[in-house]
């Protein structure tokens, strides 16, 4: 008997945004990225169009993090001492994209400076020509303060500034407008509240073509099963053409994963949770392999160990039919 | 697929006779809609349009069960492509493969230590469902004497990998008093494969290359009277496997293509150059039925068990995390004592963070049905006296001896009704958001 296989036909799409400029486009990088651009569910390609891979991004900071897992400070090792050695070693460890985090605080506890963090910013343009996010310390005022100067350093590269949260985007987003860069739009997973930012952002004028959308995602374990579902039903509804959900979804399944028990702790767990190094590794990928099928356009990770399983697993999904 | 009340008011005779206790046909039909009344209270209905009925009201996805002597394994009744459309309802189910060739101690070993592990997660016990026992030697013996060591060693539900009819023939002779799932027919070996899962009244699995002979298969064997089937359409990896699973249950939930409206079988760890891990995790979460591992590794079944659990839970119903007084760092009696709700992402944010902020602490988790602070204070189910009868019922007085209880500062509101419940207390009120714990404690608790 001859089973016909049901297709979808969508009628939306998700939008295209491009991150990093070329000497062409008046900035350094070697290559741009672009991300998006999907006319069907994650990996559906026998019923629409997948024109880029999910991208992954290295995790970096602007100095050694003070508590991170002793498993990524020794993977890492000696790259950690300077943002420049370790956007390299990401570099080469075969990332397509470094995500800069600007600490709050320098290694000697005194406040973070706009001078530190153009230093930085400039530090890890000159190290690498892939293209760059940089995300300030999470606290408004802060945030604000190393920003603009960051975006302006980096004028001309396109970079990818965040992160713009519903209580403090304005300043993000102007500054990063007036120096031609794009935005890191994250909201508390929430289809109306991603869509709500979107709105509000595209309202001061920034293209929607510049700005990513980070709809927040939990970790495996750790309500990973609301974030999920939240980016299957933006993804459905850009598919079905509504235009402010048709933005291509950033996550962040480094940052989730590695802040977990399960991944940060060797010592004084139950035994039935198995090796700690494995255990880890497959919290960060498992995160990481599942946001992938639920509509995930970039994911930013921080074990090169993980980078490599979930970029072989995307590839293979993304072969062409034997 | 469900069928409205309009479809089955075309099917009853229109008479509207009264006899089956309704005003109406239609009102009968909208009963049978809702699955509030059942067809055979029609006496009238004629025998095609009950035909038509019952199997418009079977489940898109047929449920299988089986059993080990202890234990059971339900797997299908799918109704929806997608999480949030309703739920999923019946997990995938892990299986162990075991061979038959290895040394048959060894076996056992492997058997009694996968089958006694598990793992507690927020008060859910995850464990492995079963083993998949592959008659690897081809001899009949030697495979009927595995899986009695298998069976020996745990009451789990069991997988039957056996190629062959005699393979099959004598595994089944161990498996007496349970119910294994047997693997596989094809194209070759169906009609004696069929013979022999309907004598022992086991499912079966139907194995073919694409889905054209997978149906023809499996209508084949509904001819001779086999109703539990399980798809094994030779999956292959990450792309493949998640076109074609996807693809079945579209077949099944949106065409209602009923001989394809089975659970599907798959063995992530056998294909060449796959990450069993990240293949199993799209299996579980993209339309999985039974998964075969290949090797006992806590470290990545308790993530995988872990995801399951996520991807299965119901979105209307979110995990709560059971009502108690939870040790976090190792906590003293002189250690704070801080109160939040059952739901689950709240315990664990404030959890994480007491943690992560290295304090010792303990966190009273009050049964608020699974909603988080303000939800359920708004509702009424997290109030004063709720905290109090909690925080008396799991022995607050006995774990600190400072007799301070800090509540989240979203509901300071309830601090002085809280003071009267709890006559001896100092309530004190903590930051609106968990992240702000550590600098809380900080400035606020000395011990």
């Amino acid at each position: 008997m001859t089973v016909e296989i049901p297709k979808e036909k969508w009628t939306g799409q998700v939008r295209e945004v491009t991150i990093g400029a070329t000497a062409e486009d008046g900035g350094t990088r070697t290559h741009t990225l672009t991300i998006g651009g999907e006319s069907t569910l994650p990996f559906l390609n026998f019923e629409g169009n997948i024109p880029h891979r999910p991208a992954l991004a290295i995790e970096i900071r602007d100095r050694k993090p003070d508590d991170w897992s002793p498993l990524l400070m020794e993977t890492w090792g000696e790259a950690m001492e300077s943002p420049a050695a370790w956007a390299k070693a990401a570099e080469e460890a075969g990332a397509d994209m470094i995500y800069l985090v600007l600490s709050i605080k320098n290694a000697d506890g005194e406040e973070n400076t706009p001078e530190n963090a153009r230093r930085v910013v400039r530090e890890v343009l000159d190290a690498t020509g892939l293209p760059l996010a940089v995300a300030g310390p999470g606290q408004a005022d802060v945030d604000n303060e190393l920003l603009v100067p960051v975006a302006e350093e980096a004028q001309g590269e396109r970079i990818l500034l965040g992160i713009c949260e519903e209580g403090n985007y304005r300043t993000i987003v102007a500054t990063a407008m007036a120096n031609n860069h794009l935005v890191q739009s994250k909201t508390p997973m929430d289809v109306n509240l991603s869509k709500q930012l979107v709105i509000l952002i595209s309202d001061m004028g920034m293209p929607l073509e510049r700005i990513v959308m980070d709809p927040t995602t939990g970790a495996l374990g750790y309500g990973m099963e609301y974030g999920y579902s939240v980016m299957e039903r933006l993804r459905l509804a850009a598919l079905q053409g509504d235009s402010m959900t048709q933005q291509p979804m950033l996550v962040n399944p480094g940052w989730e994963a590695w802040k977990v028990k399960e991944s940060k702790v060797g010592e004084g767990v139950p035994e039935s949770w198995g090796e700690w190094q494995n255990r880890a590794l497959e919290w960060e990928a498992l995160t990481a392999a599942t946001l992938v099928q639920s509509g995930a356009d970039m994911l930013i990770l921080r074990h090169p160990e993980t980078l490599k399983r979930v970029k072989s697993m995307i590839d293979a999904l993304l072969a062409s039919a034997a | 697929m469900a069928i409205s009340g309009l479809e089955i008011y075309k099917l009853l005779p229109q008479t509207n006779c009264k006899d089956c206790g309704y005003p109406t046909c239609l009102a009968f039909a909208m009963k049978l809609a809702a699955k509030q009344a059942a067809l055979k209270d029609c006496p009238h209905i004629s025998e095609e349009a009950a035909e038509k009925l019952a199997s418009a009201s079977e489940p898109p996805i047929r449920l299988i069960e089986l059993h080990g002597e202890d234990g059971k394994v339900e797997i299908g009744n799918e109704t929806v492509m997608y999480r949030h459309e309703k739920t999923f309802y019946h997990k995938p189910g892990i299986f162990l493969r075991v061979r038959d060739d290895e040394d048959i101690d060894a076996v056992k070993a492997n058997v009694a230590e996968a089958d006694a592990w598990s793992v507690d997660y927020v008060g859910i016990d995850l464990y492995l469902d079963g083993f998949a026992v592959e008659a690897a030697s081809g001899n009949a013996e030697s495979f009927k004497k595995t899986v009695a060591a298998v069976m020996d060693s745990s009451k789990k539900p069991l997988i039957l990998l056996a190629p062959n009819p005699d393979l099959s023939k004598a595994g089944l002779e161990a498996t007496e008093g349970s119910q294994p799932l047997l693997y596989a027919a094809n194209a070759d070996n169906w009609e004696a494969m069929a013979e022999i899962a309907k004598n022992a009244d086991v499912p079966l699995v139907v194995h073919a290359e694409n889905l054209d002979d997978l149906a023809d298969l499996t209508k084949k064997l509904q001819d001779k009277g086999l109703e539990d089937l399980v798809l094994d359409p030779a999956s292959g990896g990450y792309r493949e496997s998640l076109h074609t699973f996807t693809t079945l249950r579209r077949l099944a939930v949106k065409s209602n293509f009923r001989p394809l409206g089975f659970p599907i079988i798959s063995f992530p760890g056998a294909q060449d150059g796959v990450d069993e891990s990240l293949l199993a995790a799209q299996h579980i979460a993209k339309y999985g039925g039974f998964i075969v591992i290949e090797k006992f590794n806590p470290s990545s079944l308790y993530p995988l068990l872990v995801l399951r659990q996520n991807i299965y839970t119901d979105p209307q119903k979110p995990i709560q995390v059971k009502p108690g007084i939870y040790e976090i760092n190792n906590p003293t009696e002189d250690s704070p004592l801080m109160v939040t709700t059952n739901f689950s992402i709240t315990y664990f944010a404030i959890a994480n963070e007491i943690e992560g902020a290295g304090w010792p602490g303990w966190l009273l988790v009050t049964d608020a049905e699974g909603m988080s602070v303000l939800t359920a204070w708004a509702a009424g189910k997290f109030d004063a006296e709720r905290i109090a009868k909690d925080a008396k019922a799991f022995g607050a007085e006995d774990k600190v001896k400072h007799k301070k209880i800090i509540l989240p500062g979203h509901v300071s509101v309830l601090s002085g009704e809280l003071e009267e419940e709890l006559p001896g207390w100092e309530v004190m009120v903590g930051p609106r958001e968990a992240m702000d714990i550590g600098s809380y404690l900080k400035a606020m608790w000395k011990e």
